[in-house]
C-alpha cells in the first residue's frame, strides 16, 4: 500500500493533462455556445477560427524571436497573442459582414447557416494552409517546466515524480481569467445583459430597443477572442498543426452539447467532462493499482479500459450518448 | 430547363476532352472514373438531403464501410488466423450481442429507479467480459505473419460482389444509427452523424485484426483485366500500333475504360431507380414531409420512419460508391478518410448541382471532382502568374508556390458560399 505515490502518479498522468485539455476545450466550447445562443446555428468553422488566431500568433512569435524580443521565462507566444486575437476578431467580423449577415436578413433556418459555415470552414482552412502550409510547428519557448519530475522526487523523496509544464500553468491561468472576464461581461455590462436578453427572447429584446447588429458583432468578437486564445493555448501546450483543429472541432461540439448548449457554465463543465473522460478511460492503471493493492494482487495486464488510439473517439461516444439520452445536456440548454 | 442541363453536361464532357488532348487520355479517364464515383455518392446524399431534408454529416463513415466491405469480400481468408483467434473473436462478439440485448431488455422491463444503475452495471460487466475475450484473440490474430497479413482476411469472393454487399453493410449501419439519432433536431443530427462517422473511421483505423489498420490492405483483386496480362496479348500490340500510342499506355487506358463502363452501368442503375422513386408517390410524400413536416404528419404520414427510409437508402448508395472507390484504388487506406474530402466535398457537389434533382447531383459530382483535381495545376499556374515579378528562389514566392495546392480548399468553399447566396437551388433546380 502506497497511497501517496499512487496519488502523485494519478495527478501527473491524469489530473494535470486532463485539466489543461479541459481548459482548452472549455474555451472552444464557449465560442460555440455563444454563437449558438445568439445566432442560433452550429458553427462548423469554429475550429478553423481557432486555428487562424493561433496561426497569426505564431507568425508574430517568429518575428519576435527573430528580433530577439523575449518574455523571460514565459513563452513569447503570450506577447504575440494580442495580435492573434485582433486578427481573429477582424476575420470573424469580415465573415459576419460578407457571409452571415445576408442570411440573418433572410431569416434563414439554422441548417442553411450550418451549411454556410461549412463553406466558411473550407475557405478558412484553405487560407490557413496557403499561408502557413500543412506542416507542424512548435510554439513554445522559454522555460519548459515549472518544476520537473526529478526535482519533485528530490524534494519529496517519493518514487513517483510530478511535473508541471509552464504551458499547462499558463493554459489554466489564462483560461480562468478569460472565463471570469466573460462572465463579468455577460452579467455586469449593459451589452452583456443585452446579449443575454437577445438569446433568451429575441422578440422581446428587439422590442426593448436592442440593436441586433451591434449585439451580433459583439458576439462574433467575443467568440473570436475565445477562439484565438483557445487555439494559441492548444498550440502552445502541444504543437500547432492546421489539420488538428478540424479534429478538435468534434470534442468542442461535444463539450458544448454535453454541458448544455447555449449555457456558458455548461460549456465549461462539458469541456472538463470530455477531457477527464478521454484521459481516464484511456489511462493504463497497472502502475496505479500496483501501488494500492498488496503485492500478490498486482495486475498483469495494462488495466486500460480503452486503447489510447480511441482517445478522440471517447468524446464522440459521449456526444452521441448524451444526444440520445439527454439532448439538452447536463445543465438544460435552450434547445429542442 | 432540360436544355440547360444538357448544356452543362456537354460542358463537362468538353472539359474532359480538353484534358484528354492537353494532358493525356489516361488522366482524362482517371478523372472521369472518379467523377462517376463522386456522382454516385452525391446521388446518395441527394436522397437524404434533397428528398428528405436530412443533414447527414457522416457520409465519410458509410463510404468507409463500403470500402471495408470491398476488403472483407475480396481478400482470401487467413486460415491460420481464423484457427487461432476466430473462436475468441466470435465469443467476444457474442458477448457484445448478449450485452446489448440485455440492456434493451432492462430498459423495457425494469422500472425507473433501478433501471439506470442496472444498465450501467450490465454494460460495464459486458464490456469487461468482452474485453477479456477480445484482447488475447486480437493479439493472436495480429501476430500471424504481421508483415503480410496479421488480420482475419476476407471471404475470397470476386470483388464486384462487394459493391452490393458494401451497400448492404452501409444500409445496416445506417438503420441502426438512424434509429438512434433521427429524432434529433436538424443541426444536432449533423453533429451526431459527424461524430459517428469519426467513430467508424477510428474502428477501421485501429482494429488491426479486422482491417490491418494503418498498415493498409493493398493489392486487392480486380474485376477487370490487369495491364501486365493485356500487354502480352497480341491484339493489344496491333491496337496500340493502330492508335500510335505506347503499349503500356494503351493497356492502362483500356483498363480505365473497363472500369468506366462498369461504373457507368452502376450509375445508370442507381440513377434510374432514384428517378423512379422520386417520381413515385413515395417521392412526392418525401418532398411533402421535407417541405412541411407538420402538415405531412397531420395527413397521417409517419415522418420518423420515412426519414429512416431515406437515410438508409442514401447511406446504402454511399456504401456502394465507397466499395467502388476501394475497388478502383485496389487498396484500403484507413488513414486517408477525412471529413473534408469524404463528407463536406460531397455536400458541395449536391448543393452546386441542385439539391433535390438527381441530374443535378450527378452534374455537381462531375464538376466538383474535375475542379478538385484540376484546381491543383490551376493553382500553380495562378500563383506563378501572380508571383511573376518576384525572382525565383525568393522565400515568399517559394512559400506560395509550395502551398499553391491548398487553393482548392478555398475554391470549394467559395463555390459553396456563392451557390448558397446567389443560386440556392443549384445549377439544375428541382422540378
Amino acid at each position: 500500500m502506497d497511497i501517496l505515490n499512487a496519488v502523485v502518479l494519478f495527478g501527473n498522468f491524469v489530473i494535470i493533462p486532463a485539466t489543461t485539455y479541459g481548459a482548452q476545450l472549455a474555451l472552444g466550447a464557449l465560442g460555440i455556445t455563444l454563437v449558438f445562443s445568439i445566432l442560433r446555428f452550429a458553427n462548423f468553422a469554429h475550429g478553423e477560427l481557432m486555428s487562424f488566431g493561433a496561426m497569426l500568433t505564431l507568425f508574430l512569435t517568429w518575428y519576435f524571436q527573430d528580433a530577439g524580443i523575449h518574455a523571460g521565462p514565459l513563452p513569447t507566444v503570450l506577447l504575440a497573442l494580442p495580435a492573434g486575437i485582433l486578427g481573429a476578431i477582424a476575420m470573424a467580423l469580415v465573415t459576419e459582414r460578407t457571409v452571415y449577415r445576408f442570411y440573418r436578413s433572410q431569416k434563414a433556418n439554422s441548417i442553411t447557416l450550418a451549411i454556410v459555415s461549412v463553406g466558411v470552414m473550407f475557405v478558412m482552412a484553405g487560407l490557413i494552409r496557403f499561408m502557413i502550409g500543412p506542416d507542424e510547428h512548435v510554439m513554445s519557448d522559454g522555460a519548459r517546466f515549472l518544476f520537473k519530475a526529478s526535482e519533485f522526487r528530490q524534494a519529496t523523496g517519493l518514487r513517483e515524480g510530478l511535473a508541471i509544464k509552464t504551458s499547462q500553468v499558463i493554459t489554466v491561468g489564462v483560461a480562468v481569467l478569460m472565463v471570469a472576464a466573460l462572465f463579468w461581461f455577460l452579467h455586469k455590462t449593459r451589452t452583456g445583459k443585452a446579449m443575454r436578453a437577445l438569446s433568451d427572447n429575441p422578440d422581446l429584446a428587439l422590442l426593448s430597443g436592442i440593436n441586433p447588429d451591434r449585439i451580433v458583432a459583439v458576439t462574433w468578437a467575443l467568440t473570436a477572442v475565445l477562439a484565438a486564445v483557445g487555439g494559441a493555448l492548444y498550440g502552445l501546450d502541444k504543437t500547432y498543426k492546421p489539420f488538428v483543429f478540424m479534429q478538435l472541432l468534434l470534442p468542442i461540439f461535444a463539450s458544448a452539447i454535453v454541458g448544455g448548449i447555449g449555457q456558458p457554465v455548461g460549456a465549461i463543465l462539458g469541456g472538463f467532462v470530455i477531457a477527464y473522460s478521454e484521459v481516464i478511460l484511456t489511462y493504463a492503471y497497472k502502475k496505479f493499482l500496483t501501488y494500492l493493492v498488496p503485492e500478490s494482487w498486482a495486475p498483469e495486464g495494462l488495466v486500460q479500459l480503452l486503447s489510447t488510439d480511441y482517445k478522440f473517439a471517447v468524446s464522440f461516444i459521449i456526444l452521441v450518448v448524451v444526444l440520445l439520452i439527454r439532448p439538452t445536456g447536463i445543465i438544460r440548454g435552450k434547445v429542442l | 430547363m432540360k436544355r440547360r442541363g444538357i448544356l452543362y453536361f456537354a460542358g463537362v464532357l468538353l472539359l474532359l476532352t480538353g484534358v484528354g488532348w492537353m494532358q493525356s487520355w489516361n488522366v482524362a479517364f482517371g478523372i472521369l472514373n472518379m467523377c462517376l464515383i463522386s456522382a454516385i455518392m452525391a446521388l446518395g446524399v441527394n436522397i437524404q438531403w434533397g428528398y428528405a431534408g436530412l443533414f447527414n454529416a457522416g457520409i465519410m463513415g458509410f463510404v468507409a464501410l463500403g470500402g471495408l466491405s470491398a476488403v472483407l469480400v475480396s481478400v482470401m481468408p487467413v486460415r491460420e488466423a481464423w484457427a487461432i483467434g476466430g473462436g475468441g473473436m466470435a465469443a467476444s462478439l457474442l458477448v457484445l450481442a448478449v450485452t446489448v440485448g440485455a440492456i434493451f431488455f432492462i430498459r423495457k422491463r425494469l422500472s425507473s429507479p433501478f433501471r439506470f444503475w442496472a444498465v450501467v452495471l450490465v454494460s460495464l460487466a459486458g464490456f469487461l467480459v468482452m474485453r477479456s475475450l477480445y484482447l488475447p484473440a486480437a493479439e493472436l490474430i495480429e501476430s500471424i505473419n504481421p508483415a503480410q497479413t496479421g488480420f482475419l482476411g476476407g471471404f475470397g469472393l470476386p470483388i464486384i460482389f462487394s459493391w452490393m454487399i458494401g451497400g448492404a453493410v452501409a444500409a445496416g449501419a445506417a438503420w441502426l444509427i438512424g434509429k438512434l439519432s433521427l429524432g434529433l433536431r436538424a443541426d444536432y443530427l449533423a453533429i451526431a452523424t459527424l461524430g459517428i462517422s469519426e467513430i467508424i473511421i477510428a474502428i477501421i483505423k485501429y482494429e488491426e485484426w479486422l482491417t490491418r489498420g494503418v498498415k493498409n490492405v493493398t493489392g486487392l483483386p480486380r474485376p477487370v483485366p490487369y495491364e501486365v496480362d493485356l500487354v502480352e496479348a497480341g491484339w493489344l500490340l496491333d491496337l496500340s500500333q493502330y492508335l500510335g500510342t505506347g503499349l503500356t499506355e494503351t493497356a492502362s487506358l483500356l483498363v480505365k475504360i473497363c472500369y468506366f463502363l462498369l461504373f457507368l452501368g452502376v450509375l445508370a442503375i442507381i440513377m434510374t431507380l432514384s428517378e423512379r422513386a422520386l417520381k413515385s408517390p413515395w417521392g412526392r410524400m418525401m418532398r411533402a414531409i421535407r417541405d412541411n413536416r407538420d402538415a405531412a404528419s397531420a395527413m397521417g404520414k409517419d415522418v420518423t420512419s420515412r426519414h429512416l427510409q431515406a437515410f438508409v437508402l442514401g447511406c446504402a448508395v454511399c456504401g456502394i460508391a465507397g466499395a467502388m472507390l476501394v475497388t478502383l484504388d485496389g487498396q484500403l487506406v484507413p488513414a486517408s478518410y477525412f471529413p473534408l474530402r469524404y463528407t463536406f466535398l460531397i455536400w458541395v457537389m449536391v448543393i452546386l448541382g441542385g439539391s433535390g434533382n438527381n441530374w443535378g447531383a450527378v452534374l455537381g459530382g462531375c464538376i466538383i471532382w474535375f475542379l478538385w483535381i484540376e484546381a491543383e495545376p490551376l493553382g500553380y499556374w495562378l500563383v506563378h502568374a501572380i508571383t511573376f515579378p518576384l525572382e525565383d528562389g525568393y522565400w515568399l514566392k517559394q512559400h506560395l508556390v509550395d502551398n499553391a495546392a491548398q487553393t482548392r480548399l478555398i475554391l470549394m468553399g467559395a463555390i459553396l458560399l456563392i451557390v448558397m447566396r446567389f443560386a440556392p437551388k443549384g445549377l439544375i433546380p428541382e422540378r
